[in-house]
């Protein structure tokens, strides 16, 4: 069994001990609750941009489309204008529906012998808890605006009208909380729990996954169960974001600063880790050029210069033998 | 050779449950009969590529330069400097698994090294190691790991273990394709001269003499004309097909396994019939004389300078355009690579059908059109009189070649010319064909005999899919449009579906065509009885 979910656990525990004890017993509120989220944004910003920037100046050399369906040909054949798009309107919609529907994910089938043969089935878990993952994940990071912007704009109270839709407890539960907690944990338990999958799964793949689970879970608890004082949260993060940074007077929970840590550590984990794979949706040569190589001509910049064997090194080798075969020379 | 298991033993002996050790620390298997062998030094000196001394993969130590984690890295640096995909692929795998299953060769194996994610993953730990902040920082809990020799052998036997076919990429929600990561890991095994003969050969063969077979100008030509006299035996008609010829309206370039092999053979003569019932205005080249690309196996560069005869020989005969014959990867380099590498074809025409009057659009830079396209585009026109009952004792299915497929598209048009030249037409399941298509199991330079095992292996999801129909619907013919698969398809199904046989579509289109002047025919153009029960 591969243990490798053991190191990212025990890296998730210290962490939030760290911040447990230093936010709290040690008193550095003002080290967890302003310098480290600059730090952390600073982080993500330059990290993010650096390596989108570091991408970007790798070339495409070559148009390499990976095509799932009938090309563009005579006009009676039916094209698949998404899955093999010709042009640009059919890469963004093949685009789009990558990168809101996780189209490809879709597809996923799984092996399986049965008696003397192969069958293979069509399985929709992981689509399913991806789906429920990032969009439960964008609903939050949604909601949570709330405490950046002052007035707090219409989309953001839209979604929490339609988040708290089912209108029980107090405060009332949003669904994108619960949802976010049951999605990482069941990406978590296909992990451990699946041997193919965890055989190829690393330290890096648990690790933010209970990271998540961890900022789920505080941020659970303080909402409700010990119900932490909302206006001095804001207070807070208000001061963050139009840079008048102070601590609120009275203080916040270490279970505040332990969440508010968490997400630092993620934030500024993503540019170094898979989790880049955000942004490099979009510059994924086999889903985001148009098959229309023969078409038009696609520019390769390095295209370097190669020795050929041309025709009349051929003929020059063959002559004899052409000539005996009736074949036309250049040259007799 | 060595023997292999027998098919039943061979089935029963695939076992998905995993290693206990995590793959890094599972050692590669160099036992006879598990890898390709290496090429011969002539090949490459003649090719000014890396030349290495006689070596075995068996061998303990494989003599590596003294610098050649030096090489390695900066020929790794190179490439991230050169392609995007490989950045991008290297940087945001998050392994979730969904390709891990995707794969014939991990169907067929259960060897986990064989899950495309673990197939990069040998490449990525070592781009970790080498680039990342991460990796220097965490080491292996980041998933790096040191380059050695280890390592390089274990990219030797993985990338000589994956056919390139795409598949994975289909089902990735990134696209990320470990085809493109096989093809940078074999160019970096190349630069310590690691390659393997049954790529290698053909490619010097194809680099003197136009063909991968290393058919010289006089023989190609004889060959034909041998096909010739047995078109006029079968039909009663006299073809005479012209070669080199300057002038010609079209140039018409087939992989030269269709000359040299059956069952390619008898495509080939479709082909030739098709042309001279048309009055097709074509010739054939003994310079470009390969439409395959072995080199799209090999390296970039070596694809480019293979790839070159055909611009060059078109432009030297003045040809207006470019008929390209029944191959799989040759279609790749075609519609991903050639004009990119040597364009612009701007010397010749956008192509037109002299027939249908049809301008091919989406050829219209590149000017090279699929027979497929220009054949289904005559029976459209109703240009061919056809009678398919000459096929009647064929129950046809038909296989998508990996390029074709998934790196092109060409899906429907096949499926057309197979409807109109055949009465019992039935297609395999929906998730075995089409972008979902498997591999023959010996594509990518893999069709060598001393790997047996390996591509029955590969193959047999495919045959798999075969039997299926001919459990079902009594299929008996598996045709294909690509010549490595016309190599690789008729052992294969002999190995688990023995009662099918493998055709190209334009042996068939050839069978059904009815010519001018043809005689009452009586058998098929592999001289055998039309009907069954006249045997
Ligand atoms: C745009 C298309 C996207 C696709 C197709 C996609 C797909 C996936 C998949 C398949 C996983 C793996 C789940 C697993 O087995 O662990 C994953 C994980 C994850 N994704 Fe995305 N994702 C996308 C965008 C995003 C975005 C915009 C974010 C921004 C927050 C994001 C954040 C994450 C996180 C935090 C994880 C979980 C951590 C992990 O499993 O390593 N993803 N994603
Ligand atoms: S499907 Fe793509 S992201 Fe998932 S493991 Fe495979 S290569 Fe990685
Ligand atoms: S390209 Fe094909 S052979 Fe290679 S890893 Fe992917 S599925 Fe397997």
């Amino acid at each position: 069994m591969n243990v490798n979910y053991l190191y990212s656990l025990l890296a998730v525990v210290v962490l939030g001990l760290v911040a447990y004890v230093g936010a709290g017993s040690v008193g550095l509120q003002g080290v967890f609750g302003i310098f480290i989220p600059y730090l952390a944004l600073v982080i993500f910003i330059a990290g993010f941009v650096n390596r989108v920037m570091d991408w970007a100046k790798s070339p495409v050399p070559f148009r390499i489309p990976t095509t799932c369906g009938q090309q563009q040909s005579m006009d009676w054949i039916k094209q698949n204008k998404i899955d093999n798009p010709s042009t640009t309107w059919g890469v963004l919609v093949r685009m789009f529906f990558e990168i809101v529907l996780f189209r490809s994910l879709f597809r996923n089938s799984r092996v399986e012998i049965v008696g003397s043969r192969l069958s293979y089935k069509w399985v929709v878990w992981l689509w399913l808890f991806a789906i429920l993952f990032h969009y439960s994940f964008l609903a939050v990071v949604v909601r949570h605006l709330r405490f950046f912007l002052e007035p707090v704009p219409f989309f953001v109270k839209a979604l929490e009208q339609m988040d708290g839709i089912l209108q029980v407890g107090l405060p009332g539960v949003f669904i994108s909380g619960v949802t976010l907690l049951a999605g990482a944990l069941l990406l978590l338990m296909r992990r451990i729990l699946i041997p193919k999958i965890n055989y190829i799964s690393k330290a890096a793949d648990y690790f933010p996954l209970l990271l998540i689970i961890g900022i789920a879970l505080t941020g659970l608890t303080m909402r409700y169960f010990t119900k932490v004082d909302v206006t001095k949260v804001k207070e807070l993060t208000m001061g963050l974001a139009t840079f008048h940074m102070g601590i609120p007077e009275g203080g916040l929970s270490a279970l505040f600063y332990v969440h508010l840590f968490f997400v630092c550590i993620l934030v500024a984990y993503i540019p170094f880790s898979k989790l880049m794979h955000m942004g490099g949706v979009f510059l994924s040569p086999t889903r985001n050029l148009a098959n229309n190589s023969r078409m038009k001509r696609h520019i390769n910049p390095w295209n370097p210069k190669v020795k050929f064997h041309t025709y009349d090194e051929y003929e020059d080798d063959f002559r004899e033998k052409m000539i005996e075969a009736g074949l036309p020379v250049e040259k007799e | 050779m060595v023997d292999i298991l027998k098919p039943e033993e061979m089935f029963n002996s695939i076992d998905y449950a995993l290693p206990k050790k995590p793959w890094e620390d599972v050692p590669t298997d160099f036992s006879e009969g598990t890898f390709c062998y290496p090429t011969k030094k002539k090949n490459q000196e003649y090719l000014s590529l890396v030349a290495k001394d006689e070596w075995s993969p068996a061998d303990e130590d494989w003599k590596l330069p003294p610098n050649w984690q030096e090489i390695i890295h900066e020929g790794f640096k190179e490439r991230l400097e050169k392609y995007r995909s490989l950045k991008v692929f290297m940087d945001i795998c998050v392994r979730c698994g969904a390709c891990a299953d995707k794969c014939h060769f991990f169907i067929g194996t259960g060897d986990p090294k064989n899950m495309p994610v673990v197939r990069a993953e040998l490449l990525r730990s070592i781009y970790r190691n080498d680039f990342t902040i991460a990796g220097k920082i965490l080491g292996s809990i980041a998933g790096a790991r040191k380059l050695t020799p280890a390592v390089i052998k274990e990219w030797f036997a993985y990338f000589y273990q994956c056919s390139e076919c795409r598949r994975c990429s289909v089902y990735c929600p990134y696209g990320i394709d470990t085809a493109e990561i096989t093809m940078m890991g074999r160019e970096l095994l190349s630069l310590l001269g690691l390659n393997i003969n049954w790529i290698l050969e053909p490619v010097a063969n194809c680099f003197r003499t136009g063909n991968h077979l290393g058919i010289q100008p006089h023989a190609f030509k004889e060959m034909i004309e041998f096909f010739c006299d047995d078109i006029e035996e079968i039909t009663g008609v006299k073809i005479n097909p012209s070669f080199n010829r300057k002038g010609a309206e079209i140039l018409f370039v087939t992989p030269s396994g269709d000359v040299f092999a059956d069952p390619g053979t008898y495509t080939m003569m479709g082909y030739l019939m098709l042309f001279e019932h048309i009055g097709l205005d074509y010739t054939l080249s003994t310079y470009a004389s390969e439409g395959g690309n072995f080199g799209l196996f090999t390296s970039s560069d070596v694809m480019k300078r293979l790839n070159g005869k055909m611009y060059q020989e078109a432009k030297r005969l003045g040809v207006k355009w470019i008929l390209g014959g029944e191959c799989g990867h040759m279609w790749r380099v075609i519609n991903q690579y050639m004009e990119t590498m040597n364009g612009p074809a701007d010397f010749l025409e956008v192509p037109k059908s002299p027939l249908t009057g049809t301008v091919f659009k989406n050829a219209a830079s590149t000017k090279m059109v699929h027979i497929a396209e220009f054949t289904a585009d005559l029976i459209k026109h109703n240009k061919l009189k056809l009678d398919p009952s000459r096929n009647d004792k064929f129950k046809v299915t038909f296989h998508d070649s990996c390029n074709p497929s998934r790196a092109m598209g060409l899906l429907d048009e096949p499926r057309y010319v197979l409807k109109n030249v055949c009465n019992h037409f039935y297609d395999m399941p929906e998730n075995t064909i089409r972008e979902q298509t498997f591999c023959c199991g010996s594509g990518a330079g893999l069709n060598t005999e001393e790997i047996m095992d390996l591509r029955m292996r590969g193959g047999l999801p495919r045959a798999n899919a075969v039997k299926h129909v001919h459990d079902k619907y009594g299929v008996n013919m598996l045709a294909c449009i690509c010549a490595i698969d016309r190599a690789a398809l008729p052992p294969l199904m002999n190995y688990w579906v023995p009662e099918v046989g493998v055709t190209g579509i334009h042996e068939l289109v050839g069978n059904a065509l009815v010519m001018d002047g043809e005689i009452e025919r009586t058998i098929d153009l592999r001289q055998e009885p039309l009907k069954e029960e006249e045997e």
